[in-house]
């Protein structure tokens, strides 16, 4: 019933977005774009946090890694877009993997800081090599097919994938998988005796978060049509675990809505203040001490005190 | 009958605290066997040892003709040794239903497969279990929000999905009040006839111990200072004098 229910909500959703370019506001279309790029790039990190229960600071890495990888071969190596696109997710998967062969190893805050090592150490080399990435020029000028040249198809080819990223991860986190993934998060020692390899299923985990990272990452170059090393820095990890953690860790929706709404409210703040880093410390705050199962948490006390009254 | 658990020298120490020190332990097929011995005699460890959860320091622990020292706790289960724990091990957020649920899809192997939803997966063997620990009416609820009582049988529910053929048990009525003491007991009697199951469990009512173990040995410092039937231990002078007391009647 309540999969039937999100399913219609999700069709809802996707037609009302497919209906955007028809209100004719370039403006609308190319935050609509992002916000879309965001909430894939929130939902993957999810699935380390909200599934695996292992906090990820270092997930900017593989959408940097998609998004360069992408950028390369479409720029460099003139890649069709149609093998481009796939080879950049096998290159931010394989990436994913062998960083997660050694961060699985460790749990809790050493899982954490080792992803964030990783990450720092991804920035590093797309900061000092220059010849493929542009080191802290940037990559630019990303060749985009001329199909795609145009900010309104642009904007359905990113709904489209977007909508493709969702429901894969969708089918993956509701899987046999998925579900044995949440009980390693309540309770790894326990999902041992059991007989599941939690540290395989982890760095499965891993990889599939990396993947879908890569596609965002992938996503974001071609509309921007080019990748910066601050794609890769850890201050690009800390919003999508702010957007996670806004929406709701133990929701497969919230860090959809948090990245819509983190992402938004940076757009409108900074159109006031140029202190947005001060105003995301501000959410931080309020997630932590008054939000801790996120604006999806929150929704479902205020009905659950609702249809209790 | 045919020896199931055969345990040679088996040692453990924590920063030179000897935990476990020279065991010598064998478990037939279809016994009902409980360790005794006071708090910190070493049971916990001895459990321990035995899945995987630690390492021994010396000692070798065969089941059924396989080494069981240096494999992970999940590879263990697969042979066929299921455990509860004496504190509360369950996966808390989630319902009472996925906890054996997921169990389930684990022993069948199924926890790789990322394309068939895991809530479809094994009801009507979910539902059998809740039945059989008396949790039907509590499937839909969290299970962290369960009673303690409850979540214990909960936590027997989810070692018996993996289908064990020797459960360890881990004070199964610690914190229980008397009629859940009374109720859990009967149910693990009536489960371990009904499947034909070894029972090695460890517990501190002596009145559960002596009332289903069919051998018992005692743990001291690490030690087994006695084994054998509930009669022999029960008479011996060693385990009177450092666990049951000389005036004690059971």
């Amino acid at each position: 019933m309540l999969t039937r229910k999100l399913s219609t909500a999700a069709i809802v959703v996707v037609l009302v977005l497919a209906l955007l370019p028809l209100a004719g506001s370039r403006y609308a279309i190319d935050l609509a774009t992002q916000v879309l790029i965001y909430c894939l790039f929130a939902l993957s990190l999810n699935v380390l946090i909200g599934y695996a229960g292992d906090v990820s600071f270092g997930h900017a890495a593989y959408f940097a890694i998609g998004g360069y990888a992408c950028a390369i071969l479409l720029t460099t190596y003139r890649w069709p877009l149609a093998l481009a696109l796939p080879a950049s997710l096998v290159v931010a998967g394989i990436a994913a993997a062998l960083i997660g062969y050694f961060c699985v190893r460790l749990t809790q805050t050493y899982f954490s800081m080792l992803a964030l090592a990783f990450a720092m150490l991804v920035w590093g080399v797309a900061f000092k090599w220059k010849a493929v990435t542009g080191g802290d020029d940037g990559f630019t000028g990303i060749l985009v097919p001329r199909l795609l040249d145009n900010p309104t198809r642009y904007f359905y080819f990113t709904l489209g994938s977007v909508a493709v990223g969702v429901a894969l991860l969708w089918m993956i986190c509701h899987s046999a998988f998925g579900l044995t993934l949440l009980a390693i998060r309540e309770n790894t020692g326990r999902a041992g005796f059991i007989g599941v390899d939690t540290r395989k299923m982890r760095w499965a985990a891993f990889a599939v978060a990396g993947t879908f990272a890569g596609l965002a990452g992938a996503l974001f170059g071609m509309y921007n049509r080019g990748m910066y090393i601050e794609n890769a820095f850890w201050t690009e990890s800390a919003q999508v675990l702010i957007m996670v953690l806004l929406g709701g860790i133990y929701s497969f929706v919230g860090p959809l809505i948090g990245a819509a709404v983190l992402y938004l409210l940076q757009v409108f703040t900074n159109q006031f203040t140029p202190y947005w880093p001060m105003v995301l410390g501000l959410i931080l705050l309020a997630v932590v001490l008054v939000l801790p199962d996120g604006l999806v948490g929150l929704a479902k006390r205020v009905s659950g005190r609702a249809s209790r009254a | 009958m045919s020896t199931m658990l055969k345990i040679t020298g088996l040692w453990k120490s924590f920063a030179g605290f000897v935990a476990i020190q020279d065991v010598h332990f064998k478990l037939d097929a279809g016994e009902t066997h409980a360790v005794i011995g006071p708090n910190g005699a070493g049971k916990t460890t001895f459990f321990d040892l035995i899945t995987g959860r630690l390492r021994p320091d010396r000692g070798a622990v065969d089941f059924e003709g396989t080494e069981l020292v240096g494999r992970a706790p999940e590879r263990i289960v697969r042979l066929g040794i299921a455990r509860s724990f004496q504190r509360i091990n369950i996966y808390p957020r989630l319902s009472v239903f996925e906890n054996v649920q997921v169990a389930l899809i684990a022993h069948a192997g199924q926890h790789w497969n990322l394309f068939t939803p895991g809530r479809s997966l094994h009801h009507g063997e979910t539902a059998d279990l809740l039945r059989l620990v008396s949790l039907d009416e509590e499937a839909r609820e969290v299970a962290g929000e369960l009673s303690y009582g409850k979540q214990k049988q909960l936590e027997l529910a989810i070692a018996l999905a993996a289908q064990p053929r020797l459960l360890l048990l881990d004070e199964p009525t610690a914190g229980m009040s008397p009629q859940e003491t009374a109720d859990t007991i009967a149910l693990i009697r009536d489960i371990v006839r009904a499947r034909g199951l070894t029972l090695l469990f460890t517990e501190h009512d002596m009145s559960v111990v002596f009332g289903i173990a069919e051998r018992i040995s005692v743990l001291h410092h690490g030690e087994i200072i006695a084994s054998g039937t509930p009669d022999a231990v029960r008479n011996d002078p060693e385990v009177k004098r450092v666990y049951l007391g000389e005036h004690t009647h059971v």
